[in-house]
């Protein structure tokens, strides 16, 4: 598939409390930073789709805070509710359907402005479940022992991920915790639910990534040689967790499947040169390597300890930092989307890997992974 | 893959209730969906994503996309949730409209639903209201729409015996509705001796609370018309969600409807729309809006849609019969509402109708409401669109 | 940010969402936490077409997307399947740390019940040891009439 290009993209750093920004600020920043970059005015932009969470904004209608700074006066617009990655993907079949030339992408949230254990425990059944006191990270702890179980991946594997993403985050100015740590100052920080250590996990974040995506037909306006939309494709497991093999990711090895396969690629473990993955917790990131197929079952943590997912290996995993350096729920898996085209583009700076022509990007909606989005992006069309 | 064009095959509702405490939401959900894929004699294995969405916040469930797989048969499936207020519903269908034109998928199942009954309604939708400015000094949806009312009837001269002649209309139809869920006739004296909400705002010139869903299915051109010989074009679609704080609002007028109904009209080629328009859904939660904004939409000039009302047009039998269904005053379960308007709309191009059918539709408009005075808009049609 | 704001103070509005609930368990969950509180039983439905029992019961089948399920107990005892230890007391737990999170595959069931394990060490919870469901009268008809799971042995 080469029928539509990512031609700009724009985002506000991740910080811990955006305390002078509201969500219409932090939008309008964004916005203007991918217009900039697609060297574009808001009157190139045919359409709008805004993507945040009733429950992270403590806001019925969310969308409507963000309508006017996303530029969606007068336009035609939508808002998904769930990842970037989502909202992006209904952008793109606005564009596909030959209804729109060109469709803006919004995504924010603001962590700091809610309590996300009481959030994330509202995404459980309220008749079956919710009394139980769950939350994002207790469910994902499950998961982890359960990957972890399967596949003997140990707690210090888990920890280089974190190793890797925050020191690769000091090359990122736009991320919250860039940091030179060890592996056993992971293993020391403190136990938040088990297996999972504080720096296990990804911060609360306050963010918002804005992106435009362009028909072929209007990819030549832009200031930046496009970044081609060769694959993207989504997919739902069952809900309850005891429904599931929590220990895989039926559902993203789905999705990422179609997306290879629209793609061309049939073998993601050489032929992707780039990923961004949805790192919330360090186990996550082996765990999706491998649903995948960008490396073998089982194998994630002997390849990463072996460099492979460095920023000098032979495919570099978060070379952005990750989420676990700065995690805006919402935003997140467009965040992801916008570093593969920095790395495309060659803009990646200290991060960059080496002459990247195919990168892939994930997004991931619910509990311990259950929906998934998958982007394939290359330089060449 | 690549472009197509867009067609509904089958719709199903749930029979909206008040309160249904049989069922929770996914087994809500299930009813409806089990319907429509009867209704185009499909199985689930049959589609290939689901778009469905809710307003949060009258649930109380985060992740309704990911919690509700159960009932939407969205299990390894492509999954995505639409939510705009209001115009969930119609939103939805322009998501399904477009996910099936960009010939990513065939078969696309949309699904919108709400169960009022769990929650405070009004306690939910203020919370739509900015936290900072509005919050504190503003409640709920009816003081917003009593407001326009006021503005209108100031500005034109209109009077609340106008309005009800609206709700006397949409509940008579609301009868040959089996789904809907007030089925009752009433009289302007009934209207107008019910007590009232929000001047001019009477009990009856309201939609109730309400337990329902909604499911529609779209598909691509060639499999569309494989599936039915009647299927229902989608000429087109238009919204406009532009924000407006209730102070900027242009009270007394529905300038989202009328920008959005001017997109579509021009896409589609229609100079009049009163006569090439054959039958509408129209998404209006109260009485005085079936005068402002038929106006809105240009079937009649500004400050005459009471005598257009009054003149019998758009009544069952009439020159182009409003809200055939009973519309929104006879049932809201508000995510659905907007997708009811389309699958009523559909219904109608398809003939299948019934006791609520109009005869020979050629062309239909559904509409959808909500947000800050949002609008949003479909065109559906019996032949195949030419564009 | 404009940079003539820059002196400005920020401010916060502290506020919270606060709309009442009330969820309808429905007919399928209703029996469920009916027979769970007068009959210490836990219920599953088995589906008529694949045959996997799940638990909680739905419904319809969410693999098969069929209605026909047919009611059958499940075992009060059953294998740990994952886990979790809760160290930090965050806001939606609603016991005190440490709290024990397991996914517990009962007897004769096909899925897995989310619940909690208490009266054991952490440290000695294993994925596949076996559990038991201990009731709590007072908790009504809710999933908390199972109070919670404790190791066998």
């Amino acid at each position: 598939m080469d029928s539509a290009a990512i031609v700009g993209v724009g985002m506000t750093a991740i910080e811990k409390n955006k305390i002078r920004d509201g969500f219409a600020d932090m939008v309008w920043e964004a916005v203007n930073l991918a217009l900039d970059d697609a060297g574009m005015t808001i009157d190139d932009i045919d359409n709008v789709v805004t993507t945040s969470n009733d429950f992270w904004d403590g806001r019925t209608i969310s969308c409507m805070a963000v309508s006017d700074a996303s530029g969606a006066r007068e336009k035609n617009v939508s808002c998904v509710e769930g990842d970037g990655t989502f909202g992006a993907f209904y952008g793109l079949t606005r564009i596909l359907s030959g209804s729109y030339g060109t469709t803006l992408v919004t995504a924010h949230s603001k962590g700091s402005e809610s309590v996300s254990s009481l959030i994330t425990n509202a995404a459980f059944d309220p008749i079956y479940q919710r009394a139980i006191g769950m939350d994002m990270v207790s469910a994902c702890a499950m998961q982890a022992n359960a990957y972890m179980h399967r596949s003997r991946t140990t707690p210090e594997q888990l920890a280089r991920v974190s190793v890797k993403n925050h020191g690769n985050a000091r090359h990122n100015p736009k991320a919250q915790l860039p940091m030179a740590i060890t592996v056993e100052e992971v293993l020391a920080s403190e136990m938040i639910c088990d297996p999972l250590h504080k720096l296990d996990c990804s911060p609360v974040s306050d963010g918002c990534c804005a992106m435009i995506i362009a028909a072929k037909d209007r990819v030549g306006t832009a200031a930046k040689p496009p970044v081609w939309i060769k694959g993207a494709a989504f997919c739902a497991d069952a809900f309850h967790l005891g429904d599931r093999d929590l220990s895989r990711a039926a559902a993203l090895t789905r999705a990422a499947k179609k997306a290879f396969d629209m793609a061309g690629i049939t073998d993601p473990a050489t032929q992707v040169h780039v990923a961004e993955l949805y790192d919330a917790f360090t186990y996550q990131e082996l765990m999706w390597l491998e649903a995948m197929g960008l490396c073998a079952d089982n194998q994630a943590g002997h390849l990463l300890e072996a460099g492979v997912f460095d920023i000098d290996g032979t495919l570099p995993v978060n070379a952005s930092g990750g989420l676990l350096s700065g995690h805006p729920v919402i935003a997140a898996g467009l965040i992801r989307m916008a570093e593969v085209v920095r790395q495309l583009r060659g803009e990646a700076g200290g991060a960059q890997a080496k002459d990247p022509t195919v990168g892939v990007a994930q997004g991931v909606n619910g509990l311990c992974g259950q929906s998934h989005c998958v982007w394939v992006l290359s330089a060449e069309s | 893959m690549g472009k197509q064009r867009v067609a509904i095959v089958g719709t199903g509702q749930t029979f909206h209730k008040s309160h249904r405490p049989d069922v929770n939401g996914q087994e809500l959900i299930n009813e409806a969906v089990g319907r429509a894929l009867v209704d185009a004699d499909l199985t689930i294995r049959d589609i290939d994503a689901i778009v469905i969405g809710n307003m949060d916040h009258f649930e109380g469930i985060n992740y309704v996309d990911c919690w509700s797989v159960d009932g939407s048969g969205g299990f390894m499936k492509p999954v995505i949730k639409l939510t705009t207020g209001g115009t969930t519903g119609s939103t939805l269908a322009i998501g399904g409209y477009h996910m099936v034109a960009s010939g990513l998928f065939d078969r696309v199942l949309v699904i919108g639903w709400e169960k009022n009954s769990e929650s405070d309604t009004t306690g939910a939708i203020t919370t739509a209201f900015d936290p900072v400015w509005d919050r504190l000094v503003f409640a709920g949806a009816i003081s917003g729409l009593a407001a326009e009312a006021q503005a209108y009837m100031a500005r034109y001269s209109a009077t609340d015996r106008d309005g009800a002649r609206v709700s006397v209309r949409d509940r008579k139809h609301a009868c040959n509705n089996p789904y809907t869920q007030l089925r009752k006739e009433v009289t302007v004296d009934e209207v107008l001796a019910s007590p009232m909400l929000a001047d001019p705002i009477h009990l009856l010139d309201v939609c109730p609370r309400s337990d329902g869903a909604c499911a529609v299915i779209m598909a691509g051109e060639h499999i569309a018309e494989k599936i039915t010989a009647t299927p229902d074009w989608i000429w087109a679609t238009a919204n406009r969600h532009t924000y407006t704080y209730l102070g900027d609002a242009n009270f007394g007028r529905l300038d989202s409807l009328a920008a959005a109904s001017r997109e579509i009209y021009a896409k589609a080629g229609i100079r009049e729309p009163a006569k090439e328009i054959g039958v509408i859904e129209l998404y209006q939660p109260y009485s005085f809006a079936g005068i402002m904004w038929i106006e809105d939409l240009g079937l009649t000039g500004y400050g005459q849609g009471a005598e257009f009302v009054w003149s019998g047009a758009t009544d069952m039998d009439g020159e182009i019969p409003i809200n055939p269904s009973g519309g929104v005053i006879a049932c809201n379960p508000i995510g659905a509402t907007g997708l009811i308007r389309c699958a009523e709309a559909a219904l109608q191009i398809m003939g299948k109708a019934e006791g609520h059918q109009v005869p020979d539709v050629d062309l239909a408009l559904s509409t959808g409401f909500g947000g800050c005075f949002w609008s949003d808009i479909l065109l559906h049609g019996r032949r195949k669109p030419d564009f | 940010m404009n940079n003539s704001l820059k002196h400005i103070e920020p401010m916060v509005h502290h506020s919270q969402i606060n709309v009442p609930y009330t969820w309808w368990a429905g007919d399928t969950a209703g029996r469920f936490l009916k027979t769970l509180r007068d009959e210490q039983t836990i219920m599953g439905t088995r589906c008529n077409h694949c045959a996997r029992v799940t638990v909680p019961p739905r419904k319809t089948c969410p693999t098969c997307f069929t209605e026909n399920q047919t009611w059958t107990a499940v075992s009060d005892q059953g294998t740990v399947v994952a886990f979790s230890v809760a160290r930090r007391q965050l806001a939606a737990l609603v016991k005190k740390v440490p709290v024990i999170f397991a996914l517990i595959r009962l007897d004769g069931a096909d899925t897995a019940l989310l619940h909690t394990i208490s009266q054991v060490d952490p440290a000695e919870v294993t994925i596949g040891m076996r559990v038991r469901a201990c009731f709590s009268k007072d908790a009504g008809a809710t999933i908390m009439a199972i109070s919670h799971f404790v190791p066998t042995n």
